[in-house]
This record gives structure tokens, C-alpha cells and sequence, in this order.
């Protein structure tokens, strides 16, 4: 089947949004391509949600222009966007049956019968539920519901689609399978998708690129390997992905910049965007866990001593958990092939300088 | 050997005798609705029907019956459109000024009839509605009204608003889903308040007995009248007439709400 590009672009043009004192949304801006897949990624209260509550028309702009396609809609109320939404609560109508549910938005556009009904069995057909047509919502599980509302919220071939933590309520198998699911439909229905999430995985497993959300601004937009690898901010690169951070006092030398950790000195490439405190993010599998004394090897001439906290077996790696002589914690993941380490052992760590990420400390605290 | 425990049967001794003392004011009209003499003697003599007979065939009687009907009807109509109205609004009222108006409109189910009877009275007198179809509609509609926002306002409680915000997603406007959403979800709280309001006003006598003429009585004005008048056994017919119809609504109610109420 031809997929033809038919989603439309969403263009967010310095949007904010006010509730009294509180700033949601805090000049924001930003373009999803036609018929990409992007996601909100960002803890609760992030502003993400308020940023699709914006696009769908069910919150008000304080500031700013929401286009779709050319088109500004900010003075377009939401019944007539034709933008397609899903929530996490699925709010399926509870006194329609399944195929009323999704022929509602058909009656809507005074699509005639025979045609509303060959669209209903198209739209349950691609999400497996024909054979659920004349249920109510009440009789179906979780996951069945969801999908009855992604149909629902597909059957009329909105140019966009929103989707609201759609899978926040479901197990995490039952996720998973939609989650592939939701990928299909995407490809197959070429429309443009956003997608709500707090969780970086299910961001990562579904979308084109990411939008990571903080405190009402986007602190990066890019594909997950772009998060993953070159975090514009420490809040990104703790969010996206298991991290370790280095704190101490900074010393730029030319093209890299030095950090004096409890008297051991390591370096990173590049030199600090902003003012204030630096720190080095590690990602797990760049650190080695070598034997004491074996010093700087094969370029990863960054080496400091720590003591194994937690060695855990994961098949395919180790994963230490290491703690330098200032308390630090560092993860570290190495091939299980190597010379293992158990729990209280003295040892060293050691990464290449290339792959420390120098970014500025922004108070953001580590984990999710 | 069956185990005797003596706590049950005083747990169950006492339940009949409080079902007894609910129910007999009721049921003892029936057997006097039948009785032979003109009067209102417990236990009664004699059977006839002669009682019914008269509530049907004298005019006095069978027009105040059709006046309340028409009465309430049209108050249940009117209460229940206003009341749902006032309700929704209530609800969606952001600020406290909500709950000031939701307790402005049940004052009339708290303030003494007699004290709203005269207010009314001294109204109508000056305004002409004394013995006026529109004077008992408005008068019953405004002791109605509270009864509908209760109703309707507990079923708003449970509504998720949030449906009303996938309708609008879906293409619809605030109209279309309030007839297509709304509406249909909250409709079990709109017809108890309906019912309620119909029932208010079919058998209210206060403000009733102030504002009624003689050419137009509801019929709790005219039982009253007659009882007051002379011992016409008509009335204990009219009270088991009266008694068999909302039994036989409510028994029906409880069916078939139960029935909707497995599916959902």
C-alpha cells in the first residue's frame, strides 16, 4: 500500500500560557513536520499536556500562534480543528456501543449511513476489534477500550493526531503491544502524530523525534539518539537514559575543560556554554571497571579510584554501581566477558575524555 | 434440633412492627374507602363502591383531580427544565458564588410552607394569579424546583466532564453534545427530578389552600375541604386510588431502574 504524506505540520509560535501567577507554558516554540511522529517527553506539571491542551483547542493561548498546516487556529474553537485526540482515560461515550462510539465523529460531519458504516469496519478493523462493534465501552477490557478510542479518534482521517498518555493506564505487556500498534497505525495512516509521555522509553520506542519538556520551556528537541548522545542540558541527559554526573571546580585548557573531582583531575571536550558550576555526564557504557593501578588505556586516559557498592549480573553485562572517595555515585555497564568484581572490591574507573559530556549544573536532580 | 437464637427474633419482631407503624395510616383507608355509611369510622361496615363511584361521576371531585394532574404536569415540566438548567450552571460555575445560588434555590424546601404560603398569598393578591392556572404552576413549580437541582446535581457529581471535551475533539458542538453526551448520561437524574416535581405538586396543600378559588381547586385542596366539611368516605377512595397509582409507579421505577442500572 502507498503511504502518501497527508499529515499536516504544527507550527507553536512563542506560545505561553498563563493560570494567574502560574506560567504553564512558557514562550514556546516549535514545528512538528507533516506527518512526523514527535513526542512530549517531560515529568508532570512540565507543560507538555498544557502544549497539546493548546494544539487540540481545549485550553486557551495566553500568548503566541498555533498554526496547522498554514492555517492559524488559535481563534478556532476545538470542534472545528479536525484534529483527532486520544486520552488516557479513553473517554469512550458509555451509553454508545462500540461502532456508535466511532461513527459519533462520522454523524458529526453528516457522513450518509452506508459510508459512515464502511468507515466504522475500517477503523475497527485496523485496530482488531470488528467483532466488538456492538459492545458498550463497560464490557471491554483496558486495552480494548484504548483501542475502540484510537479508531474512534482516526475514523474521520484527521491530518493530526494527539494522544494524551494513552497507555498511561494499561500493564506494561499490554503497553508494549499497543505501543507497537500505535507505531502501524502511524505508518499507515501518514498523519502527523503527537504524543504525551512521561515515560523515555515508550518516547523512544515510538517517535521520529522528542521533545523534551521542563518547567513549562522545551529544553531540546531530536531524535532519541540525539538525546541520548549529545543532551543540550543535564535535565536531558538525566532524563533520557541511565547517567552519571561529576561535580567539582572547573579550569578551561584551550579546547577542553578539567574537573578537579576530590583531587583527581578529569577532562571533557569543549568548554562551558554557560556560566555557573560544570559537570560531566557518563553514560554507563563508556565507563570500564578496571583493576587498581592499571592507569590510563587504549585513550581513556580519564581514570579515578572507587569501591564497588553493587555488582549485579544482567546476561549480556555487569552493571557496577560504584562510589568514588567523595561519595560520588558513578553506574558503570561492562561485557560480562572481563575480569568480574565483587561488592567492597577497591578499583578504578576509566572512560575516554570524548565521551564525558561537559554540561552546565542546572539543579536538576538525577532519576525518574 | 432447629437452634433458637432470640436475638433474631427480636431483631425481626421489632422490623415488623415498624413496617406496621409505616404502613397503617396508608392501608387503613382502603378498607374504609369500601365502607357502606357515610362516614369515616374505623373498622368500617358493610362493602359498596359507591365512593368511587362518586370521585368519577361529581365533577366537584373528578375536576380537581384533572386540574392537579394538569398542575403537575406542567410543573414538572417547567421545574425540571429550570432546575436542570440551574444545576448545570451550578456545577460549571467556577467561582463560590456556585454554591450561594444552589442554596438560594432549595431555600424553598426548608423555609415553613404556611410562612411561604402567605408570602405568595399577599403576591398573588396584588397581581391577580389568586385561583389561576399560572398561580399554582408558578407557586408548585417554585417549591419543585429544589427537589430537580438535588437530583440532577448528584448525577452531575458523578458525570465526567471530560467526555464533553471528546465530543468536542470528535466535531461537535456545545449543543450537539450536550444532546448526544450529556444529556442521555445524566437523564436517570432529570426524570427522579422530574418525578419528584410532579409529585410535590400533585399534592400540595398549603400554599394551595391560599391561592385556590372555586372555580378552580386541586384535589388535595378539595379532600381537605370535604374533610373539614363532612365525613365523606370519597376521600379514603381518592387516598387508595392514590395509593395504588404511586405504588404501581414506584414498583415499576424500581424494575426497570434496576435492570438499566445492570447494564452500565
Amino acid at each position: 500500500m502507498t503511504n502518501e504524506r497527508k499529515g499536516a505540520a504544527i507550527d507553536i509560535e512563542a506560545c505561553s500560557k498563563f493560570y494567574g501567577n502560574f506560567t504553564a507554558l512558557d514562550d514556546v516554540s516549535l514545528r512538528v513536520e507533516p506527518g512526523e511522529f514527535m513526542s512530549f517527553l517531560g515529568p508532570s506539571g512540565s507543560g507538555k499536556t498544557t502544549t497539546l491542551n493548546l494544539i487540540a483547542g481545549f485550553t486557551d493561548l495566553s500568548k503566541g500562534e498555533i498554526r496547522l498546516g498554514e492555517r492559524p487556529i488559535s481563534n478556532v474553537p476545538a470542534h472545528k480543528r479536525n484534529i483527532g485526540v486520544v486520552f488516557q482515560h479513553y473517554a469512550l461515550f458509555p451509553h454508545m456501543t462500540v461502532a456508535k462510539n466511532v461513527a459519533y465523529p462520522l454523524r458529526q460531519r453528516g457522513v450518509a449511513k452506508a459510508e459512515r458504516d464502511r468507515l466504522v469496519e475500517g477503523a475497527l478493523a485496523k485496530v482488531h476489534l470488528e467483532k466488538f462493534a456492538h459492545r458498550y465501552p463497560s464490557e471491554l477490557s483496558g486495552g480494548q477500550q484504548q483501542r475502540v478510542a484510537l479508531a474512534r479518534a482516526m475514523v474521520f482521517d484527521p491530518s493530526v493526531l494527539l494522544m494524551d498518555e494513552p497507555l498511561g493506564a494499561l500493564d506494561k505487556k499490554l503497553r508494549e503491544v499497543l505501543q507497537l500498534e500505535i507505531r502501524r497505525i502511524h505508518r499507515e495512516l501518514g498523519s502527523t502524530f503527537v504524543y504525551v509521555t512521561h515515560d523515555q522509553e515508550e518516547a523512544l520506542v515510538l517517535s521520529d523525534r522528542i521533545a523534551v519538556f521542563n518547567k513549562g520551556r522545551i529544553e531540546q528537541v531530536g531524535t532519541g539518539h540525539q538525546l541520548y548522545s549529545n543532551p543540550a542540558t543535564l535535565f536531558v541527559g538525566q532524563f533520557i537514559g541511565e547517567s552519571s554526573i561529576l561535580r567539582g571546580s572547573h579550569r578551561v585548557n584551550g579546547d577542553q575543560t578539567a574537573l578537579d573531582i576530590g583531587g583527581v583531575i578529569v577532562s571533557a571536550p569543549g568548554t562551558p556554554k554557560t556560566g555557573g558550576a560544570q559537570v560531566i555526564l557518563l553514560r554507563p557504557e563508556d565507563v570500564t571497571v578496571q583493576a587498581p593501578g592499571t592507569g590510563p588505556r587504549d585513550g581513556r586516559s580519564n581514570v579515578i579510584q572507587g569501591k564497588v557498592r553493587e555488582a549485579i549480573y544482567l546476561g549480556s553485562a555487569m552493571k557496577y554501581e560504584v562510589i568514588l572517595a567523595d561519595g560520588t555515585p558513578i553506574v558503570a555497564r561492562t561485557a560480562t566477558q572481563g575480569e568480574a568484581f565483587g561488592i567492597g572490591a577497591s578499583i578504578e574507573l576509566a572512560w575516554n575524555p570524548l565521551d564525558g559530556r561537559l554540561l552546565t549544573d542546572d539543579g536538576s536532580v538525577g532519576g525518574h | 434440633m432447629k437452634h433458637f437464637n432470640p436475638g433474631k427474633l427480636l431483631l425481626g419482631l421489632s422490623v415488623a412492627l415498624i413496617a406496621l407503624w409505616l404502613l397503617a395510616p396508608t392501608i387503613v383507608v382502603v378498607p374504609m374507602s369500601f365502607a357502606e355509611k357515610k362516614s369515616l369510622a374505623f373498622p368500617p361496615s358493610g362493602f359498596s363502591l359507591k365512593w368511587y363511584e362518586n370521585f368519577f361521576t361529581n365533577p366537584q371531585w373528578f375536576n380537581s383531580f384533572i386540574t392537579s394532574l394538569k398542575v403537575a404536569l406542567m410543573v414538572a415540566v417547567v421545574a425540571t427544565v429550570i432546575g436542570t438548567m440551574a444545576a448545570i450552571g451550578i456545577e460549571r460555575m467556577k467561582s463560590r458564588a456556585g454554591g450561594l445560588i444552589r442554596m438560594l434555590l432549595i431555600t424553598p424546601m426548608v423555609v415553613p410552607g404556611v410562612v411561604l404560603a402567605v408570602g405568595v398569598y399577599a403576591v398573588y393578591l396584588t397581581t391577580g394569579l389568586v385561583g389561576t392556572w399560572t398561580g399554582y404552576v408558578l407557586a408548585h413549580t417554585l417549591l419543585a424546583i429544589p427537589f430537580v437541582v438535588i437530583a440532577v446535581g448528584a448525577n452531575l457529581a458523578v458525570f465526567d466532564q471530560r467526555l464533553e471535551t471528546a465530543a468536542a475533539s470528535l466535531g461537535a458542538n456545545r449543543l450537539t453534545t450536550f444532546f448526544t453526551v450529556t444529556l442521555p448520561l445524566i437523564l436517570p437524574g432529570i426524570l427522579s427530578g422530574a418525578l419528584f416535581a410532579f409529585v410535590t405538586s400533585f399534592d400540595e396543600v398549603i400554599v394551595s389552600l391560599f391561592i385556590t378559588s372555586p372555580q378552580l381547586k386541586t384535589l388535595p385542596v378539595q379532600i381537605f375541604s370535604s374533610m373539614t366539611r363532612d365525613a365523606d368516605p370519597t376521600v379514603a377512595a381518592v387516598g387508595s386510588l392514590i395509593f395504588l397509582t404511586t405504588t404501581l409507579i414506584i414498583g415499576l421505577g424500581l424494575i426497570f431502574g434496576t435492570r438499566k442500572g445492570r447494564k452500565t
